[in-house]
């Protein structure tokens, strides 16, 4: 480890000043990445700027509806917060699986979004990676890429971004607020993760010296009726191989608006806007037998689905219909040698995602 | 680049002087000699360095000591009041919740947290009604323990140990 210099930020505009102007600098949160980051010598910064002692520790009501959520606010603070779980339960349920309860205690709503990789390469200096260090090659590529991406990668990076937080902020619309060299801004969080292209170093569009000071979530209805849903190698306490985030609203017996994100499949979580356009319009059979109501959201989904007896207007069931939606986004996935998995197991948490949500629904009702 | 800083471990004021780099686990053991919080894994896999810090459970591995200057730290020597033992150490003695006992003051301080949790009203992931107050049953407490592993595999006992200490 290189030496380094310490400061707790009391400025926010201060603490931008100090590290946009010098490029060996960084913010710290918890430090539960960049600790870790810091013993592997992944990150070798020589200036620390602590901002987790900055004002940014509350959780807010909006004014016009929505959430603001303060950037120092830790994980488990904002998982347990009344407002989340009734209003937002698939923000709760992401966070609560994601790391442990006393790394939860410690992290931080902007460190969480900006933690990297947890491809092996990246974190071994001793193997070449575009990530760490562009243009020495992607050993990922054609080596151990079991937990790498199927959607959106490059010849460059084949990494996936980690965060469960981020997969449900990326369903709920939220909205990143920054505070940089050039005032303040706010960034959707749809675009705040980039895709690896010939950039894998770049995690986000963010610059150097971009303070994130909150995540502001909008008044979202549908939101009250979402969930969370992570596949993983053990029950708790590991990253996802998949993961899918989601939001329905049913009306008339129909699907009127649907918003999916899947974690674990890409360089950013990804929003399934195919699917959710399928999924428009697709009519919730409520018949009694129909896959729906004998669907338990524990149980995996058997290839081919239970026999169902509510079919919709194109004689398919509403799990075909789910099934298809999944399909649509999936399309276009490109698996490696080790990651052929994933596609089908995100096909079919998709579909128990939604069809638990559609009981709820129908169980509401 | 050294810093000096304040930490009240055990209930006791310490000042020292640490390198920036100094994680809080090692500015406990290797230089005020609080030993009972133990290096398992340094990389925030394992849970055996868990502490009550400012009264939460934490790990220390991958926190710097320099950004708790003033924290609050209890470790499990600390629960105890002399010979006089915490309810959840001994409900750790009594179930025989553990073997060789190298994860047991992080799984020790980890379960006096949680139950704060549990009394707080936090949900977990296995929590059905995430709207309602939590029950503790066994799944809920390997839930909510999952983050202190244990080689030895003592986690049954560890279970029934934590069912007691919560009564
Ligand atoms: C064993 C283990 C298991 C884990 N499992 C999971 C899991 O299953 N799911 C999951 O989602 N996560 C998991 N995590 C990751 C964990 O969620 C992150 O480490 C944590 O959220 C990072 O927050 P932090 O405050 O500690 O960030 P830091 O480590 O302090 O910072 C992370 C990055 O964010 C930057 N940063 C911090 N604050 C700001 C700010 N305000 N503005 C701009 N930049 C900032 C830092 O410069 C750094 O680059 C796991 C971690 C560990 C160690
Ligand atoms: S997948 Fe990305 S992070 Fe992993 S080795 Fe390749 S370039 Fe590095
Ligand atoms: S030593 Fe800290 S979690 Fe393993
Ligand atoms: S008792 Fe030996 S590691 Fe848990």
């Amino acid at each position: 480890m290189r030496p380094l210099e310490y400061r707790r930020a009391e400025d926010p505009r201060r603490a931008v000043t100090a590290v946009a102007g010098r490029p060996g600098a960084m913010f710290l949160g918890a430090g539960t990445n960049l600790v870790d980051h810091l013993k592997l010598g992944v990150a070798r910064p020589d200036l620390l700027v602590d901002v987790s002692h900055l004002p940014y520790d509350k959780i807010e009501p909006r004014p016009g509806g929505g959430l603001r959520i303060g950037a120092a606010v830790r994980n488990s603070d904002l998982a347990a917060h009344p407002l989340v779980r009734q209003h937002y339960p698939v923000l709760a349920q992401a966070l609560l699986s994601g790391a442990s309860p006393q790394l939860r205690n410690l992290a931080t709503t902007a460190g969480n979004l900006l933690q990297r990789t947890r491809c092996p390469y990246f974190q071994d200096v001793t193997t070449p990676c575009n990530k760490r260090e562009p243009g020495t090659g992607c050993s990922a590529l054609e080596g151990y890429n079991r937990e790498h991406a199927v959607l959106g990668a490059s010849e460059h990076c084949v990494a996936v971004h980690p965060s469960d937080m981020a997969v449900a902020l990326t369903v709920l619309d939220a909205e990143v607020r920054v505070l940089g060299s050039g005032g303040e801004r706010t960034i959707p969080i749809t675009e705040l993760y980039r895709l690896p292209g010939d950039r894998p170093d770049r995690d986000t569009v963010l610059k150097h010296g971009d303070l994130i000071t909150a995540v502001d979530l909008p008044g979202l209805p549908m939101a009250a009726h979402s969930a969370y849903r992570k596949v993983r190698e053990r029950a708790s306490y590991a990253f996802a191989l998949v993961s899918v985030a989601a939001a329905v609203q049913v009306r008339d017996g129909a699907i009127t608006d649907a918003r999916v994100a899947f974690g674990g499949l890409a360089h950013k979580p990804w929003r399934a806007y195919r699917a959710e356009e399928a999924l428009r319009g697709v009519r919730v059979s409520a018949a009694p037998g129909d896959t729906l109501a004998e669907a338990t959201t524990a149980a995996p989904i058997a290839a081919g689905g239970a026999a169902s007896t509510g079919e919709n207007a194109g004689g398919t069931s509403t799990v075909e219909d789910l099934r298809a939606a999944a399909d649509a986004e999936l399309a276009d996935a490109r698996p490696l040698a080790h990651n052929a998995f994933k596609i089908p197991m995100a096909r079919n948490t998709f579909v128990a995602v939604l069809r638990g949500l559609l009981r709820e629904e129908g169980a509401t009702r | 680049m050294d810093a000096s800083i304040r930490l009240r471990v055990d209930g006791q004021w310490r000042t020292l002087d640490v390198d920036t780099r100094t994680t809080l686990l090692d500015a406990l053991r290797e230089r005020l000699g609080v030993t009972s919080p133990k290096k398992g894994c340094d990389h925030g896999q394992c849970g055996s360095c868990t502490v009550l810090l400012d009264g939460r459970r934490a790990v220390t591995c991958l926190a710097l000591a320099v950004a708790h200057d003033g924290a609050e730290i209890v470790t499990a020597e600390g629960l105890a009041d002399g010979e006089d033992l915490h309810p959840v150490q001994r409900a750790f003695l009594e179930q025989d919740g553990l073997q060789c006992g190298y994860c047991t003051p992080g799984q020790v301080c980890s379960a006096v947290g949680m139950l704060e949790e549990v009394k707080a009203g936090w949900p977990s992931q296995v929590t059905e009604d995430l709207a309602g107050p939590p029950e503790l049953d066994d799944e809920e407490i390997r839930e909510r323990m999952s983050g202190n592993l244990c080689r030895c595999g003592a986690y049954p006992n560890i279970v029934a140990a934590i069912r007691q200490g919560a009564r």
